[in-house]
């Protein structure tokens, strides 16, 4: 069933995390921002589950339900402050929010 | 199983690339959650069935609908696509697009430099993934509950109406 080589798989996350921060670096909305960041973390989890596979480990999925825990309280906070960005300057630009009081 | 492997990361690959590329906020969202979609069937042919179910549910399923009801309550007019498309000039984008270009480079450079690792054993099931959640990592599952516990009241914080 598995026969895929390890580096494949570990290639495949590198590029996934490579394009997420690709996309945070050349983005200025903060919804794009927060959605190439749930990239990232995916790619993360992908190289995870990849090494648990080499080894044939459960813990490499574990690692990944705690990545899936973690993706989950970051967007809520994100999505609440993007909500919070929104209401307060009119725009999903992050350079608005640049300025503390502002 | 390896030709679905290489099908699924090549459909992952693109759609992200996609992602990207889309100045309209719904279907960049829609091309990610196809990336989800095609990075669950790479876990399945990995040998992970429970982690490729947890990816449809939780990401394609919850996240990323969370997503698209913040897309519905911002209401983005006709004018939000126009902005993001000034902010896509190429003078933004080559600076970071060779960056990370040379950062994939490097990667690929360094991971088929070691001689070739197949993958071994069988496919790790839900029942041994379970034993070792609630065995050895028992810790770590009361530090992600109080994670999402405090990522519950952050939200809601953040969420309220401010009074002042």
């Amino acid at each position: 069933m598995a026969e895929v080589p390890t580096q494949y798989g570990i290639i495949l996350a590198a590029i996934l995390f490579s394009l997420g921060v690709a996309g945070i670096l050349l983005r200025r909305n903060i919804f794009f921002v927060l959605l190439f960041v749930e990239v990232m973390l995916n790619a993360a989890g992908l190289a995870f589950v990849v090494a648990g596979a080499r080894w044939g480990q459960a813990d490499g999925q574990v690692m990944f339900i705690f990545v899936l825990a973690t993706a989950a309280a970051e967007v809520a906070i994100g999505l609440g402050l993007l909500l919070r960005l929104h209401h307060q300057f009119k725009t999903l630009n992050v350079d608005e929010a640049s300025d503390l009081r502002g | 199983m390896i030709v679905v492997f290489y099908i699924a990361s090549g459909v992952a690959i693109l759609s992200t690339f996609l992602v990207i590329l889309q100045s309209n906020a719904v279907h960049a969202l829609l091309y990610a959650i196809l990336s989800l979609l095609s990075v669950a069937i790479v876990f399945f042919s990995l040998g992970a069935p429970l982690v490729a179910a947890l990816e449809v549910i939780v990401y394609a399923g919850a996240i990323m609908v969370l997503f698209v009801f913040v897309v519905m309550v911002l209401n983005l007019g006709p004018g939000a696509e126009g902005q993001e498309r000034v902010w896509l000039q190429p003078r933004t984008w080559t600076g970071p697009v060779i960056l990370t270009l040379v950062l994939i480079g490097e990667l690929i450079y360094i991971f088929l430099a070691r001689p070739g690792l197949a993958l071994r054993g069988p496919a790790i099931g839900p029942q041994e993934v379970s034993l070792a959640l609630y065995g050895p990592y028992l810790l770590g599952v009361e530090l992600a509950s109080i994670l999402l516990l405090a990522g519950l009241v952050g939200a809601y914080h953040l969420g309220r109406e401010p009074s002042d």
